[in-house]
This record gives structure tokens, C-alpha cells and sequence, in this order.
């Protein structure tokens, strides 16, 4: 035998060696741009002598911290120069075709939202309030996290849910209405993952049993869900709204301890049973997806089915089940639009989150913290838009509201790197 | 353990992959399954593993007749199986590859993977497998990837083992390798059931051969039958294993690569200073192992992958400055490797399919205008040429079977005139009979005068057709040889293992095949 030979083949393929490497200055570029903004825009147009005033502590706070004073422009130079030494860094890691560390786009986003936030404060009179904007920003990015886990399980299994969007609308419908006919929120957080679940179920048996397109399913269930829940809302729940659609709010409740640290206390701790549960589901799916026997089956299913198959999975029961799992999770995070914030269902109330939870989760790379911090980016600065709006800037609101959006638009198109979705996702097994 | 099959029948709609099929493999027995592309092996097989159910028939082991309603219960039972294309999912490790669906585990489903590394080291040490536990399956070569699928069928205890096809992907010493595997099973007392339609291979290692045709058991054989014999069992009429060609007339240099590199879309390198040179009625031969750069040199001259350096000049022209549809003008006849995905539309007809790369000229089209009758009659002009078994020209051309479409392939390629004929796997799931039809068009556009690559896995196919050989190994080529090297010492090349060091290397590790080749030679001259 000739084992010698086979010694050979153990080294992996060689990187390319660095005179051929294209180098990539996508990333710089657009460092370098931002960089000049926040010098040429928010430095160089903070008016002398002004300053930007945060409020770091929550209204409940115990202790009252006082308001935070900074000198506009010196902060400004101060951030911009930062920024232009982090683009400059960036051209030349990219020219020694090396990568950087994920420190660094973090990092750049924090100081180029603080310019910013410098800038449009600078001499308004008004305070920044910086808890209520970070609260704002989890409160909307909690449907966001739900509808991404939702839907990276179910893209897992190999099954694309555009539904997502009619899982979240029917999780808030149904959670409005037993709620309210029980006169207690947390029925209502009892009936949502029905809800979600339905529509998941209806997915599962186009998308799976008839192996119909799985896109064209999930926008018509999605149409659906709105005409259903908008029929029901004009003639039973506006018939009889205290009985059908009175208001319920899940009660707040403070972790002790945790709850009084500055800042991240009251934005984290301060909330909601509903948000409690993220947290656990975000955990347990992260653990549960890459160390057990159930997520090492979804992956395999979502990856290559008839190697699933072939050593005795049921490619169709895995997908069946868990996008009925999924919908029940994207059903759960309906209900905090209504009980979740104490208001009454209203039609279309969902407003087209459940596809920026898809962005989410792509961005997030199908990974369930990742497309937790994914959906938090998109909800800050949704609420970074509305804190302005409000706080009143140079910049016209509308543009701020787009922000949101432009950032979606970024994310899908593959700017943040290369991602790769399961192998088969989108694809019916078929034997 | 003993499996036995009675009458097994299998039918998809009107047509009967498997028709009364009875087989009998003993304990501890390797049993080579022979038969063509297309004969119905695979789909015995998978009726055997659970993916099928029989329409008629039965499955009996140890005298038991048993039903399977998925291929869990075939593994329960004891049948392992290692497909042709492998079950193994590519972003996996190896301890995850080998446990799924059956996996040890923790309180609340978390995996032990501890102990699924245990059991892997264990079957692989107890068989000299040389297999990180913690590698990833798509970055492991295809020989570790077949060891990986053999630990996945022992750690179920598989009592009989199938493999499909098993060296179609190996190097001639990887083939060695499995053999060794294979007999080491065989003493365990593993029963095995070997599926190919490669004759040496039979010979060398099988206990006993069972032929099958067209769905149908044509013969029993003995490993001591002739070639000639087993081919004409398997393919139903005496054929020629080999192709008879004259020495090429080979004129001046008509392709030069010099120092041709790409990359991959991740920045590896895929074709690593790649030279080569092909004169005017010579045939190249590119041997190597899947996935070893092959598919790129050809996609790189095709114009379809960008070269990151390096020259691709044909009769003095710098092809590189070409779009596809201007390199296609100029003269190349081009055959990809995938015949599905790139080399027909399924659902256009034979005709469109022929006029594919060159719709938009004359005579074919005037103006924005298509001439449908100057298309229907070259094409009927053509595929008679080229012998295309078919209704009619206007049926779609996912009608016929793989050979024939392979034919139209050819058929557009060649019916314009080639300054440059380029082929990848121009015989990849034909059957014999079209095999040698396909090596006998590629000889005839030769001596026409055309300067010819053809890339192969195959190095039957390599042997036939080529005037010179290049052995290419992780991108580069490893060296370029006369055609007459022996098996042995190309199988070495294409390892990685430089020409000269590789013929010292053959001459004193003969290979269980080449000492079977021998065997049957020094017989005959007896």
C-alpha cells in the first residue's frame, strides 16, 4: 500500500498569494466618506461655543443622574479625527489585503451615531434622552427578534417564510381578542403562538405537502392574514370593541437588583414577561441549534435533506414541525404590538416588520444572535428617527425615517460580507 | 450476514428500472454488481437500503423476508450503504457527519460529543483511517470523505455494506487504499455488495459478479472471466474497450496557456500558473481528480471565469481580450462537463438546442428575424450525422436520453468550423455504446486538424483519447506525459507526486489492479 502518497492531500488549499488577491476597498470607501462627513458636517458646522445636553437616567431612576454637558464642535474635531484614523486604518489593513477585527465597524458605529447625535442636539435647547431612546429602541426591536427567530428556524429546516409578516399580524389579532374577552393580557400571550402557528401550519402544508413556491405561499398568506384580520376587525371587533378589542397591557416587572444599574438597568430590566421570553428563546435557540440532537437534525434537513434522509430522518416532519414551532414564536412577538404595549388591535398594525425581521435574520447570518443584535441595530435607529423627530434637527425627519430602511437595503445586498444561507433552503425534498 | 433478493421489481410509471431481479450475497462474500450506466444498480441498491419500496418482490436477510419503510430501518436491520454521491452534509465536522441520526446524547437532547469523538477515533484507528474528528467535511478530499461515509455505515454495526460506485472518484492508489479496506471488512466477516461498471476492478477484488442489463440479471461471472467476456455480458454485443486511432498528424502550435491563474470568488486560488500548449491535430488529455482546477482551465478558455494573470493566445490571437460570444465566433467548440445545467435547456427543443451558440447568425437568423427552416434543416442534417436516436427535432430534447443529448451536444459544437475543440467529461453517465461513438468523433475533429482538450476523470478515457497527458493536482499541473504512462504512475501524479518521482514510486509499490492487469496479460500470452 502506498500510504505515502495520501500524506499528501492533508494540507488545505493555499490562500492566494498577495500580488493577486483583488484588493477590496468597498469598505474603506465608505469609511473614509463617513469619516468626511463627520468632519466637514458635524464638526465643521457645530456652532461655536454650543452644547449638547443627554439625559442619562430614566424618569423612575432612584438616583437622579444628572444631565450630561458636552462642547459641540471639541467633540466633534475630537470624533471626527477618531473616525478618519479608523478609515485610515481600514485602507491600509485593506491593502496588506488583511482583514479586521469586528471591533472595528462596531466602534466606528458608535462614534459616528455619537457625532451625529452631538451635531443634531448642539444648541437645540432640548436634552437628548438617551435611556428613553434606548428603551425605544428594544421595545421596536422586539417584534423584529421574534419574527428573525422565526424565521432563521424555519430557513434552518430549509423552508423560506415570507409569512413572517402575517404570523406577527395574526399573533397581535388573536392576542387582542382573548385578552380582551378574558379581561386578562396574559391569555393573550397564551393564544398569539396559536395564532402563529396557523399560519404556519397553512405554510407547511403548501410549501411542503404540495411543494408549491415557497415565496409566492408566504406573500399570499400574508395577504391573507391582512384581509382576515381586517374583515374581523370592521365587523365583529368594531361592533363591540370593549367586549372584542379593549385595551390590556402585560404589567411591567423590575428584576430586582439588575433593574437599578444605570442606564442598561432600566432599558433591559425593566420590561415586560413578553421580552423576559426573548431573552430565553434567543438563548435557548442559540444553544439549541448548534449543541443538540434537534438542531444538529434541522441543519442537516436545511443543509442536505437526502442525507437526511438517507440515515433515517423524516425530511418532511422535521419541516413540518418546526416551521410550525417557528410560527408559533413569530405569533408570540405579534402579541407584544397589542398586549405587549398595552394598546388595541388596529388593522395592518404589524406595518411590514415581519420582512425587516428577514433582513434581520440575513444579516444575523441565520444565526440567532446574530440576528438578535441585527434586529437591535434596525429598532435603534428606528428610534434614533423618532427621538430626533421630535428633539427637532437640521435634518428633515422624513430622511431619518428612511434611515431604517437604507441600512435593510445595505444589509440584504451582501455589503456586510459574504453570507450563506442553508444549502436547500427554499427547495422541497421531493424522494 | 446473507441477503437475498427474490423477483425485486421496481417501476417508476411505465418504465421498470428493476425487473425480477433475484441476487444472493453470502456472509463475509464481496459481490460486484456490474452493469452500465442507466442499468438499474442504483435503484436496486436503494430499494435494498429503504429508500424505495419494491413493487414486487422480496428482501430476505438471514432467510428473514424483512420490509424497510425508510432507510432507518434498513440501518436497523444492519445494511450500511456509501453512495455514489456522498451523504455527507459539506459544512458539517466529521463527528457530526457520523452521528447524525443517531446521535449519543445528554440530558435535554444536548449532544455528548465527546463521546461521538470517541467512536470515531475508535472505528477509524481499529481501520488506519487517518480522520480528524474535527475537520470539516467540505474541506477534507474526496477519499477522506469516502472513509468518513465508511465510519458513518460501521458505527451503525452494518453487517452488509454497499457501496455505489465507489471508485469513481478515487486516484488509482486511493482505489488501492479501499480494496485493502474493502478485504480487512471481508475478514470481519462484513458482507459487501459492490456496484461499478468498471471491468478491472471487478476482477481484481470480487468473490463472485452478477451482470445486470437493462434492469434485468443477464449473468452470473466468475472474477476469472475475461474482460471481453464481461463486457459483452454488460453491454448485450461484442464491443471494443478501446478506441483505434492512428498517431496524430500534428502540425505547428495552435493553443498556448502560459501561466494562467484564477481565483476563486473567496480569493483561493483555483489554477495556479497553469502552461500548456496544444499543436494543431493533437489531443490533450487533462487527468485528474475532480475538483482539481480542471473545470476552471476549461471555464478560463471558455472566457465564462476571469484569469487573474497569465495568457491564453490561440493561433497568435490573445484569446483573454474576447467576450465568450467572440472567443465562440472565433472557433471554439466548447462541451461543458455538466451536460444538464450548461450544456442544454431542457425544455427547448432539439432544434433550439442546435442552434444555441449561433442563433444569431447566418443562416440562421436574418436580421432580428430567425430562420426557423434553416435551423430545422441543419439541425435534421446534423443529428442524422451524428446518429441522434429521436422523434422529431422539435420535441424538447429532455426526451432523450442522456447519450443522445450528449450527441446534439456535440453535434452544435462541431457543425461550425473549430480552430479549437474544448471538452470537459465528454463521457460522464453515457453508456458504452456512446462512449465509443463520442472518442471516435473527438479522433475525427483531430485529424481534421483541430487542436483538442478533453478533460477526464476518467482515466480509461484519458488513456484512449490522448496524444499527451496533463495531470493536474490542486490547480497546477503536476506534469505532462506521453500516452503510454502506465495507471500506476498517472495515479500518483494525480496525487500530487511529481513524474519522475512517481515512476520510481509505481515501480516498486505495484497496485492490487495493475498486479491483477498483469495476472490476466501473462494468462492470455499463455
Amino acid at each position: 500500500m502506498s500510504t505515502e502518497t495520501v500524506a499528501v492531500h492533508a494540507e488545505p488549499l493555499e490562500e492566494a498569494s498577495s500580488t493577486l488577491k483583488p484588493v477590496n476597498l468597498k469598505f474603506p470607501i465608505t469609511y473614509a466618506v463617513m469619516a468626511m462627513v463627520a468632519l466637514g458636517v458635524f464638526a465643521l458646522f457645530s456652532p461655536a461655543g454650543a452644547v449638547t445636553r443627554f439625559r442619562l437616567g430614566a424618569p423612575t431612576d432612584f438616583i437622579e443622574i444628572p444631565l450630561a454637558e458636552v462642547p459641540a464642535a471639541p467633540t466633534n474635531w475630537v470624533l471626527g479625527a477618531a473616525l478618519a484614523a479608523l478609515a485610515v486604518l481600514a485602507f491600509v489593513r485593506a491593502y496588506q489585503r488583511k482583514r479586521l477585527g469586528r471591533w472595528h465597524p462596531v466602534l466606528f458605529g458608535v462614534l459616528f451615531v455619537a457625532a451625529f447625535l452631538v451635531w443634531a442636539g448642539a444648541d437645540r435647547g432640548a436634552v437628548i434622552p438617551l435611556v428613553t431612546m434606548l428603551t425605544g429602541a428594544l421595545a421596536l426591536s422586539v417584534p423584529l427578534i421574534f419574527g428573525a427567530m422565526c424565521g432563521l428556524v424555519g430557513e434552518r429546516t430549509g423552508v423560506i417564510n415570507i409569512a413572517i409578516e402575517g404570523q406577527l399580524l395574526a399573533g397581535a389579532f388573536l392576542a387582542a381578542v382573548a385578552a380582551s374577552v378574558f379581561v386578562n393580557a396574559y391569555v393573550g400571550l397564551v393564544a398569539a403562538p396559536i395564532a402563529g402557528a396557523l399560519v404556519g401550519a397553512l405554510l407547511v402544508v403548501f410549501a411542503v405537502k404540495y411543494q408549491v413556491n415557497q415565496i409566492i405561499v408566504g406573500v399570499v398568506l400574508n395577504v391573507l392574514v391582512i384581509g382576515l384580520t381586517s374583515f374581523l376587525f370592521s365587523t365583529v371587533l368594531t361592533q363591540n370593541s370593549q367586549l372584542w378589542n379593549a385595551r390590556q397591557q402585560l404589567p411591567r416587572l423590575p428584576v430586582p437588583v439588575l433593574s437599578e444599574i444605570p442606564i442598561i438597568g432600566p432599558v433591559l430590566f425593566n420590561q415586560t414577561i413578553l421580552v423576559y421570553l426573548m431573552y430565553v428563546i434567543v438563548a435557548l435557540l442559540y444553544v439549541f441549534l448548534f449543541r443538540s440532537r434537534w438542531g444538529l437534525r434541522v441543519r442537516a434537513v436545511g443543509e442536505h435533506p437526502k442525507a437526511a434522509d438517507t440515515v433515517g430522518i423524516n425530511v418532511n416532519r422535521t419541516r413540518t414541525i418546526n416551521v410550525i414551532f417557528a410560527g408559533a414564536i413569530a405569533g408570540l412577538g405579534g402579541a407584544f404590538f397589542t398586549v405587549g404595549q398595552g394598546l388595541a388591535f388596529g388593522q395592518e398594525m404589524s406595518a411590514g416588520q415581519g420582512f425587516i425581521a428577514l433582513a434581520a435574520m440575513i444579516l444575523g447570518r441565520w444565526n440567532p444572535l446574530g440576528a438578535m443584535f441585527a434586529a437591535l441595530l434596525f429598532g435603534f435607529s428606528t428610534s434614533l428617527g423618532n427621538t430626533l423627530s421630535t428633539i427637532g434637527t437640521p435634518v428633515p425627519s422624513e430622511v431619518l425615517l428612511m434611515l431604517p430602511y437604507i441600512i435593510t437595503i445595505f444589509a440584504v445586498a451582501g455589503f456586510v460580507g459574504r453570507v450563506r444561507p442553508p444549502a436547500a433552503n427554499g427547495e422541497p425534498y421531493v424522494k | 450476514m446473507k441477503l437475498q433478493l427474490k423477483g425485486v421489481t421496481k417501476r417508476f410509471g411505465t418504465f421498470t428500472a428493476n425487473d425480477q431481479i433475484d441476487l444472493t450475497v453470502e456472509p463475509g462474500e464481496i459481490h460486484a454488481l456490474l452493469g452500465e450506466n442507466g442499468a438499474g444498480k442504483s435503484t436496486l441498491m436503494n430499494t435494498i437500503y429503504g429508500l424505495y419500496s419494491p413493487d414486487e418482490g422480496q428482501i430476505l436477510l438471514d432467510d428473514q423476508p424483512v420490509t424497510f419503510n425508510g432507510p432507518g430501518d434498513a440501518v436497523a436491520a444492519g445494511i450500511g450503504m456509501v453512495h455514489q454521491h456522498f451523504m455527507l452534509i459539506p459544512v458539517f465536522t466529521v463527528t457530526e457527519s457520523v452521528v447524525l441520526g443517531y446521535e449519543p446524547t445528554k440530558a435535554a437532547g444536548i449532544l455528548n460529543f465527546e463521546q461521538a469523538r470517541q467512536k470515531v477515533l475508535e472505528i477509524s484507528s481499529r481501520f488506519g483511517f487517518d480522520v480528524d474528528p474535527d475537520a470539516r467535511v467540505e474541506d477534507l478530499p474526496v477519499g477522506a470523505q469516502q472513509r468518513v461515509e465508511i465510519i458513518k455505515a460501521l458505527s451503525r454495526e452494518a453487517k452488509v455494506l454497499i457501496l455505489d460506485e465507489p471508485t469513481a472518484v478515487l486516484t488509482p492508489q486511493e482505489t488501492d487504499e479501499l480494496i485493502a479496506i474493502m478485504r480487512q471488512l471481508k475478514e470481519a466477516g462484513t458482507s459487501i455488495v459492490f456496484i461499478t461498471h468498471k471491468l478491472r476492478e471487478v476482477r481484481a477484488i470480487a468473490d463472485r459478479i452478477t451482470v445486470i442489463r437493462r434492469g434485468k440479471v443477464v449473468g452470473e461471472a466468475t472474477p476469472q472471466s475475461t474482460e471481453t467476456k464481461l463486457a459483452s455480458l454488460m453491454v448485450g454485443r461484442q464491443v471494443s474497450l478501446t478506441t483505434d486511432k492512428e498517431p496524430g498528424q500534428t502540425g505547428e502550435v495552435s493553443l498556448t496557456v502560459d501561466d494562467l491563474t484564477v481565483l476563486d470568488s473567496a480569493g483561493k486560488i483555483v489554477l495556479d500558473h497553469v502552461s500548456l500548449d496544444i499543436r494543431r491535430g493533437e489531443i490533450l488529455a487533462v487527468a485528474g481528480v475532480d475538483g482539481n482546477g480542471q473545470t476552471e482551465l476549461s471555464e478560463a478558455i471558455l472566457g465564462i471565469r476571469h484569469a487573474a494573470s497569465g495568457t491564453i493566445t490561440l493561433d497568435g490571437q490573445d484569446l483573454k481580450k474576447l467576450t465568450v460570444k467572440e472567443r465562440l465566433a472565433a472557433g471554439l467548440g466548447f462541451v461543458p462537463e455538466d451536460r444538464s445545467t450548461d450544456g442544454v435547456i431542457a425544455g427547448f427543443s432539439i432544434t433550439e438546442n442546435f442552434v444555441l451558440d449561433m442563433y444569431d447568425r447566418a443562416p440562421y437568423a436574418k436580421g432580428v428575424v430567425m430562420q426557423h427552416q434553416a435551423m430545422r434543416e441543419a439541425a435534421e442534417k446534423q443529428t442524422a450525422r451524428f446518429d441522434v436516436r429521436m422523434g422529431t427535432v422539435d420535441d424538447p430534447i429532455s426526451t432523450l436520453s442522456g447519450g443522445n443529448q450528449q450527441k446534439v451536444v456535440l453535434a452544435r459544437e462541431m457543425s461550425r468550423d473549430l480552430r479549437l475543440f474544448v471538452a470537459s467529461q465528454p463521457t460522464r453517465g453515457l453508456d458504452v455504446g456512446s462512449i465509443e461513438f463520442v472518442h471516435r468523433t473527438i479522433i475525427e475533429e483531430r485529424d481534421k486538424g483541430t487542436p483538442c482538450l478533453v478533460i477526464s476523470t476518467e482515466l480509461d478515457e484519458v488513456l484512449n483519447l490522448a496524444d499527451r497527458i496533463a495531470v493536474m493536482y490542486r490547480g497546477r499541473i503536476v506534469g505532462i506525459v506521453p500516452a503510454d504512462t502506465s495507471r500506476d504512475v498517472l495515479g500518483l501524479m494525480m496525487a500530487g507526486v511529481p513524474a519522475e518521482e512517481a515512476q520510481e514510486q509505481a515501480a516498486a509499490h505495484q497496485t492490487a489492479l495493475g498486479e491483477a492487469d498483469e495476472l490476466a496479460e501473462e494468462k492470455e500470452q499463455a
